[in-house]
C-alpha cells in the first residue's frame, strides 16, 4: 500500500458535535470491507484548581506545522496497522466544558488493529502536534494547559 | 538578516506579540535564544521548543530560514 494519501483538513473551528461524529459514522455503511470500527473523543474536562472551575479551553495552533505532523502521523499510523480508513478531527478556538475537542475514527476488517491504531494515534497527536490550549475559568482568569 | 520571530501560547503572553521581526547576525539558535531571553528575561523560566522550516531543531542548528517559531508545551486533545 503505497498510496499517496493528500493531507485532510483536521481543524474545526469551535466543538466538535455530536452529529457531525454521527455523520461521520453513517458514511462508512457503503464501505462493506469494514468489521470494526474504534473512535476516541476527547472533552474538555471543568477541573477545579485552587477552587476555580474550568469553563473552557480556547484552543490555538502552529497550524503549517500541525497540519505537517497530522499527515506525517496519518502516514506513520496507516503502515503500522492494517486500517480501512482513518478521520482525525480537532477543534480550534473556544470550546466549552463538556463539548468535544478531539475525535479519532479508525476502521478495519478487525478490532485487534483498530484498539492498538486508536492508542497510538491518539498518544501520537498529543506529544507531537503544536496545539495549545489556553484553560479559562468562571471569572475570566485563565492558565496554560499542560497535557499530562 | 531579518528574521521574523513567531510565539504562541504563554510565551506571546510575555513577549506580548505573537509576531515579530528582528534583525540577527549571527549563526545558531543558541545565539538567537540568547538575544531573545536578553530581551525577554521572563522566557528563561519557561519550557519551549524551537521551529524552523516547521521542524524542531536543537540549539546547535544553523539560522537558514527567515521563520522562526517558539513553541510552548504542546497540549492538544
Amino acid at each position: 500500500m503505497n498510496k499517496e494519501r493528500k493531507p485532510k483538513a483536521v481543524f474545526i473551528e469551535g466543538a466538535i458535535s455530536a452529529e457531525f461524529i454521527g455523520n461521520s459514522i453513517a458514511k462508512h455503511q457503503t464501505k462493506t470491507t469494514i468489521g470494526a470500527h474504534d473512535i476516541f473523543l476527547g472533552q474538555v474536562r471543568a477541573d477545579i484548581i485552587d477552587g476555580k472551575t474550568i469553563k473552557a479551553i480556547e484552543y490555538t495552533a502552529y497550524e503549517e506545522m500541525a497540519n505537517e505532523k497530522f499527515h506525517e502521523i496519518r502516514e506513520a499510523t496507516f503502515k503500522k496497522f492494517n486500517l480501512t480508513c482513518m478521520h482525525i478531527y480537532h477543534s480550534l478556538g473556544k470550546v466549552n466544558a463538556g463539548e468535544i475537542c478531539l475525535f479519532v475514527f479508525v476502521s478495519s476488517p478487525r478490532r485487534v488493529e483498530v484498539f492498538n491504531a486508536i492508542e497510538y494515534l491518539v498518544n501520537t497527536i498529543k506529544e507531537q502536534v503544536p496545539i495549545f490550549g489556553k484553560e479559562i475559568f468562571e471569572d475570566q482568569s485563565h492558565q496554560w494547559k499542560v497535557n499530562s | 538578516m531579518k528574521l521574523t520571530i513567531k510565539y504562541f501560547g504563554m510565551l506571546a503572553e510575555i513577549t506580548e506579540c505573537t509576531e515579530e521581526t528582528i534583525t540577527f547576525s549571527e549563526d545558531t539558535v543558541s545565539e538567537l535564544l540568547k538575544m531573545l531571553l536578553a530581551k525577554y528575561p521572563a522566557l528563561e523560566k519557561k519550557e519551549f521548543q524551537v521551529a524552523q522550516n516547521q521542524t524542531l531543531v536543537s540549539e546547535d542548528t544553523q539560522i537558514l530560514n527567515s521563520e522562526i517559531v517558539l513553541l510552548p508545551p504542546f497540549a492538544g486533545g
